[in-house]
């Protein structure tokens, strides 16, 4: 289970978490929505110690840490706890498709090379990309990318995999192959916490969708509640907005 | 009297290969311990280390701004009169010492540029899965600067060979100072001059072809 009680993380001044408190069960599929720059991506980058918090307490299976006091040991325990899939894909640009997914079996869990490349082929399987094992990044399509990306994320085994807008940076006809992929893990049941605009895959995936606004939390449920039956004024306005553009669904005034 | 004694620069060819070795191993220990002392000032640089990093600027700035010879004259005449230890110091040593702490100065900056420019999501990517600080330099970010960085610093150590010439100066009998010893013997300035030249420029045109190589491998990963 993964915990986050009071986190707050300032830029210059400025909070963009202004106190989030959130628990995400084993197995459950959390999707993030709302309006850009409201601190979701910030969020995720603070559950992984890419961004140090300024303040909180952070728990993660039996790691639970003050994040101010957090020491170089709780940090590294809290990422190899949270895989994380990047915007921009973040491959090892020197490393093959299979050395991108084994790196982290290898160098973090200390398994032997030969296992580690072994499990790293299964994962490509998985992918679908087992014929690209020994392709570089630069050869692979922004979907193929992603999709190695992802694979990099299984491998770790973590508590949960946390996605920044994974489609966000791929062209339009390779964005179905990512999510294809991120709903056979949901269905899975592989614990993720999902930042993204893409809304129909909210409302089709997801146990509990979370509407963040300026660096706070405003309103979450499940996703037939959310998208169907708004509360709070300000989850309406940014649904219609984003709806307008995507999937038709039906939203009350 | 032919334009050229033809069989005067053969003959060179044999007295010059003896010293070639020489010339070689100055080259090559200074590039070594250049690389390695580079390195270090470099992740200086990089790390911002407090007081470290103001004399490593110091260091490449005193080292850029002078000329080789001039170091090397300190490092040869000037120094044993000022370290009584340094009276034992040879031709050799010296040329060894000035070669590399000049050349470390430049690449230290060359490597620098290299580690600076790898992207930052190559480094958020490798601590996102739990990977320290020196696992992280290992395996991502010194492999890619390397790709960046050999192209000038294989210049370096093309520039380097020519220059173990200036060793002729500290009494030192490589290449050049055997050449010039050849010369003083038979007058014959212009075959001898031309003979270590012609010596030189296969060395540098041997060690770019290494160089293409090596960046032919080292560029596998990123071509599309």
């Amino acid at each position: 289970m993964i915990k986050v009680e009071g986190l707050i993380k300032r830029f210059g001044g400025q909070a963009v978490l202004d106190g989030i408190d959130l628990a995400i069960e084993q197995g459950e599929i959390v999707v993030i929505i709302g309006p850009s720059g409201t601190g979701k991506s910030t969020l995720l980058r603070c559950l992984n110690f890419l961004e140090r918090p300024d303040a909180g307490r952070l728990t993660i299976g039996d790691l639970n840490v003050d994040v101010t006091r957090a020491t170089r040991a709780d940090i590294l325990t809290a990422r190899r706890r949270t895989a994380f899939v990047f915007q921009n894909y973040a491959l090892f640009a020197n490393k093959t498709a299979l050395q991108n997914i084994a790196e982290g079996l290898i160098v973090v869990n200390r398994w032997p090379k030969e296992r580690a490349h072994a499990r790293a082929r299964e994962i490509l399987e998985r992918i679908g990309l087992a014929d690209k094992a020994d392709a570089y990044p630069a050869s692979l399509s922004g979907g193929q990318q992603q999709r190695v990306g992802i694979g990099r994320a299984m491998a770790a085994q973590a508590e949960v995999i946390l996605f920044d807008e994974p489609t966000s940076s791929l062209d339009p006809e390779w964005v179905e192959e990512v999510l294809g992929l991120m709903k056979r893990l949901a269905a899975e049941r592989q614990t993720m916490l999902v930042v993204t605009h893409e809304m129909s895959f909210a409302r089709d995936v997801a146990d509990r969708v979370i509407f963040m606004e300026g660096g706070r939390i405003v309103e979450q449920g499940p996703p037939d509640q959310l998208f169907r039956a708004p509360q709070d004024p300000r989850t309406r306005d940014f649904l219609r907005q984003v709806l307008a553009t995507q999937v038709a669904l039906d939203v009350p005034d | 009297m032919p334009l050229l004694d033809v069989d005067y620069m053969l003959g060179l060819v044999p007295i010059l290969l003896r010293y070639l070795p020489l010339t070689l191993q100055m080259a090559a220990v200074g590039m070594a311990l250049a690389l390695v002392l580079a390195c270090g000032l470099a992740v200086i640089r990089v790390l911002r280390i407090p007081g470290l990093n103001a004399a490593t600027l110091l260091f490449i700035s005193f080292f850029r701004g002078t000329p080789l010879l001039v170091q090397l004259f300190l490092f040869y005449y000037g120094l044993p009169q000022l370290l009584a230890f340094l009276t034992q110091i040879n031709g050799i040593t010296a040329t060894i010492m000035g070669l590399t702490l000049h050349f470390s100065a430049y690449m230290a900056e060359s490597i620098r540029a290299a580690i600076v420019g790898v992207d930052r999501s190559q480094t958020e990517a490798a601590l996102s899965i739990g990977m320290t600080n020196g696992q992280l330099m290992r395996r991502i970010v010194l492999p890619q600067a390397t790709r960046v960085a050999v192209p000038t610093l294989m210049n370096y150590f093309i520039d380097m060979i020519k220059a173990t010439s200036l060793a002729f100066t500290l009494g030192v009998t490589e290449l050049m100072g055997a050449t010039q010893k050849e010369a003083a013997g038979s007058f014959l300035y212009f075959e001898a001059f031309i003979t270590v030249a012609i010596f030189y420029w296969l060395i540098v045109e041997l060690l770019a072809w290494v160089q293409r190589r090596l960046e032919t491998r080292l560029n596998e990963a990123y071509r599309r």
